[in-house]
């Protein structure tokens, strides 16, 4: 079975920097992926290329068969990759439907604007945000705006989602509130990318981990696989951990 | 529609003035109907996508030389406003490839330096558009009366036109995609938004029917010249008018109109050494104490009377 | 042989046009505020110099200390007065306001002193210079040189003193200047009065060599953009850079297409340049 999202050693340099180094990874449809890596390891780079805000230096990616190495932003988004960003977008004067409704109709699955917002009001209900349909997407809590971010999101229909940071700055019941709703949106059939810096959130729902450091990959597999790398050790924790503890594989 | 209702009133009103008015009257009228379509327009690009334009200068004096070459060549009258604004048009479209990638400060100059551009090559092709000597155009077999009824009547159509288009544009997804755009064009982007075309049509729906009104006003004065139809102020003005009566609303622009309009002939009637400082002031004082315009003043106080937006 | 003379022509003027745009790049880059004022602020300087010498006998050389004098105090009043206001607000407002403002100033100006055209005489011209094959009037060399020596000191004054780093801090950064300690309303009103500065010293520069009237602002701010545009926002260098380019681009379009062409053509190199490469040939990515 072909993979819905493929990388094949995609670099991106910023002058002298290499943010992203020659990564190569599969990812299958309806898998919850998580991407994790140390603070500044790339992984908000990657995201930024698979999704065409910065092209890619040196190698392809391809998803559901399209090569979108090199497509716009908003093509690559119409093809059913959404993301939410780690620092939230949204159109902060406009409403809460509004904002979702945007996902909805841009995204081609309403015809117009009236049919847009209806749309959005199931994504409301399902994101628990429908009493907020009314306000300035400005006026809500960040825990709000981040699952405003995910509805959005939803309204594009994407076949793949990417989810950057979703629980910065939130508190642990927040947290947990939207994990639940990453689990109910992958029991759609909606393939999932977590980027987290976190370990504990991902571990609990990824079906896979991919670990990047310094831009390049660096370990993926099982959670427990790559919780016991010593590779992945040594990044977050230094090198003195991974040498000096029994039980770790090589 | 509340909107549709509110404009057919304001228009049956307004056709009804030569019944009322006098000459003067119906003079000022036409100018307060060009400036509404020169108000609207630019909220289109600066006030809905906001990206803030100062090309309608641009876009009149393209219209207005364009009708006037046709003109000078044969082609009747209507037929060459037509093809003012599609040369405006093109001429947006082809300019928005160029620019509409700038930000902020870069765009507004960028597109401040093409009307001046436009100006100087005017000037400089003397033979296609007499230079800075001016060109006439063909007069009208008209009486005084009948040409101030005839150019009123020609400038309300294309103020009804216009307004009508804010109202479709402002319920459309190109209106609702130029309003994402102008508060998060990244978020725009990555929500499947083409930026580049919708930036690309705003704008030349903000050069079309300035370009008309350009070439209705050429045929109305007769003779156009370079700083006549390029002048700088001929770009403000609107922008001015639009802040005055409410940013991306859809009467607001020609409200501003209004109001600056009649203030400016109060001030011109009487104080005309200084009426160019009397806008300055005027401006000032706007943007100091009335950043978000009037609409959005009238409903913090009278919540309930919610005007049609 | 000829093309020395023009270039040597190209760079007097370019001083001057450096001169010109470093006030309104410094403002640009510190307080992302396009001062439309500027091109009346350097007619304002023509003015004071040229009354100082007509009725004063002083020379506009002098007048650069007492023109920029006053259109500092006016600088600082209008900043601190009105424009402060709404230094954070977005490009549409703080355009339509200082293009107001001008209108005000540039209306005061034509009301009080008219439209003519003033011009002064010096009445002990420097003669002319003989640099080589190159033929330069004195004067115009002097006002160069007094040109570039103004950007080489307000350089100085940016890189060695306090109140120069605070406002390089504000320029990088305005809220991590602000959570340091420094205070950005005073930094803002000091460096618009600075702009105002410079733009009265190079009003009395300009004044023995350009024609003295309300119409010329329009066209001193042309050239200031233009070599904001080339040289980069907010970098001294950049516009000494730039203003020297742009001179020398003038002179040698004035000789082979005329000079009603050459704002023509400065125009269009700004256009081509804002597509290509908006922040400038020498600076950062400068603000939008």
């Amino acid at each position: 079975m072909t993979a819905l999202l493929t990388l094949d050693g995609v670099s991106r340099r910023f002058g002298g920097l290499k943010a992203v180094d020659d990564v190569s990874f599969d990812v299958n449809e309806s898998e919850i992926v998580g991407l994790i890596g140390p603070n500044g390891s790339g992984k908000t780079t990657l995201i930024n290329l698979i999704t065409g805000v910065h092209p890619a230096t040196a190698g392809y990616v391809r998803f559901d068969g399209h090569d979108i190495t090199r497509q716009r932003p908003y093509r690559i988004a119409r093809l059913g990759l959404a993301r939410t960003f780690q620092i939230v977008q949204p159109f902060p004067r406009m409403t809460v439907v509004e904002n979702v409704a945007a996902g909805a109709l841009f995204c081609g699955h309403a015809s117009d604007v009236r049919e847009a917002r209806a749309i959005a009001r199931e994504h409301l209900e399902f994101t628990g945000l429908a009493d907020m349909a009314h306000r300035p997407a400005a006026t809500l809590t960040l825990a709000g705006r981040k699952r405003l971010e995910l509805a959005k999101s939803l309204a594009m229909r994407p076949r793949l989602l990417m989810l950057d940071e979703v629980n910065a700055g939130l508190n642990s019941t927040e947290i947990e509130e939207a994990l639940a709703i990453i689990r109910k949106i992958a029991e759609q059939g909606v393939t999932i990318i977590v980027i987290e810096h976190l370990m504990k959130v991902v571990l609990s729902i990824s079906h896979r981990l991919v670990v990047l450091h310094h831009g390049q990959l660096i370990a993926q597999g099982t959670p427990r696989e790559v919780v016991a790398d010593k590779r992945v050790i040594e990044a977050y924790l230094g090198a003195k951990y991974a040498a000096g503890n029994p039980g770790v594989s090589n | 529609m509340r909107n549709w209702l509110a404009l057919a009133v304001i228009a049956a009103l307004l056709a009804a003035l030569p019944l009322v008015g006098n000459n003067y009257a119906l003079r000022l009228a036409a100018t307060v109907c060009m400036y509404s379509v020169m108000a609207q327009s630019w909220n289109f690009i600066g006030g809905l996508a906001g990206y803030p334009s100062f090309a309608t200068a641009a876009f009149f004096g393209l219209g207005a030389y364009a009708s006037a070459i046709l003109q000078n060549h044969g082609v009747p009258m209507v037929p060459a406003w037509a093809c003012a604004g599609l040369a405006a048009l093109l001429f947006a479209a082809f300019l928005g490839g160029a620019i509409l990638h700038l930000r902020g400060h870069y765009f507004a100059i960028a597109s401040l330096i093409v009307a001046e551009m436009l100006r100087e090559i005017v000037n400089t092709l003397p033979d296609f558009t007499g230079g800075g000597k001016g060109m006439n155009l063909p007069l009208l077999n008209l009486s005084v009366t009948g040409q101030a009824q005839f150019f009123f009547y020609s400038m309300l159509a294309l103020a009804v036109l216009t307004v009508a288009s804010a109202i479709v544009l402002h319920r459309s997804k190109l209106g609702f995609g130029l309003r994402c755009i102008q508060q998060n064009e990244s978020a725009a982007d990555i929500i499947g938004i083409n930026t580049y075309a919708y930036k690309t049509a705003g704008f030349s729906l903000s050069a079309v029917f300035v370009g008309v009104s350009g070439a209705i006003y050429a045929s109305w004065v007769n003779y156009i010249d370079p700083p006549d139809v390029f002048d700088v102020l001929i770009s403000v003005k609107p922008m001015v008018m639009v802040l005055l009566g409410g940013l991306g609303t859809i009467f607001g622009p020609s409200i501003g109109a209004v109001i600056l309009l009649l203030l400016e002939e109060a001030v011109w009637r009487n104080f005309l050494t200084i009426h160019v400082a009397a806008l300055g002031v005027i401006i000032v004082v706007l943007v100091l104490f009335l950043p978000n315009g009037l609409l959005a003043l009238i409903r913090e106080r009278f919540p309930a009377k919610a005007m049609a937006k | 042989m000829i093309y020395l003379q023009i270039a040597a022509n190209g760079l007097v003027l370019g001083g001057l046009y450096a001169c010109i745009a470093v006030g309104f790049s410094l403002v640009w880059g510190v307080l992302n505020v396009i001062n439309i004022l500027h091109g009346s602020f350097i007619v304002l300087g023509s003015y004071v110099a040229y009354f100082a010498y007509v009725h004063l006998g002083i020379h506009p050389f002098i007048s650069i200390v007492i023109a920029g004098g006053v259109l500092y105090a006016l600088g600082y009043l209008v900043q601190v007065g009105i424009i402060n206001r709404v230094v954070s607000a977005p490009v549409l407002i703080t355009l339509t306001l200082t293009f107001g403002l001008d209108l005000i100033l540039n209306n005061t100006m034509l009301v009080a002193f008219t439209a003519d055209y003033r011009g002064i005489t010096l009445a002990h011209p420097l003669g002319s210079l003989e640099i080589g094959p190159v033929f330069l009037p004195g004067d115009r060399v002097a006002a160069m040189a007094l040109a570039i020596l103004l950007t080489i000191l307000l350089y100085r004054l940016l890189r060695d003193s306090s109140i120069g780093r605070a406002i390089i801090a504000v320029r990088m950064d305005r809220e991590a200047a602000e959570l340091m300690g420094v205070d950005v309303k005073r930094i803002n009103a000091i460096t618009f009065a600075i702009g105002a500065f410079m733009a009265g010293a190079a009003g009395a520069l300009l004044s023995i060599i350009f024609p003295i009237s309300p119409l010329n602002g329009p066209v001193f701010l042309g050239k200031a953009f233009v070599v904001c545009v080339l040289g980069g926002l907010g970098s001294v260098p950049g516009a000494l850079a730039g203003g020297l380019l742009l001179g020398v681009i003038e002179s040698f379009t004035s000789y082979w297409l005329g000079p009603e062409r050459a704002v023509t053509v400065s125009f269009a190199l700004l256009l081509v340049l804002l597509f290509v490469r908006p922040s400038g040939l020498m600076g950062r990515r400068g603000y939008e």
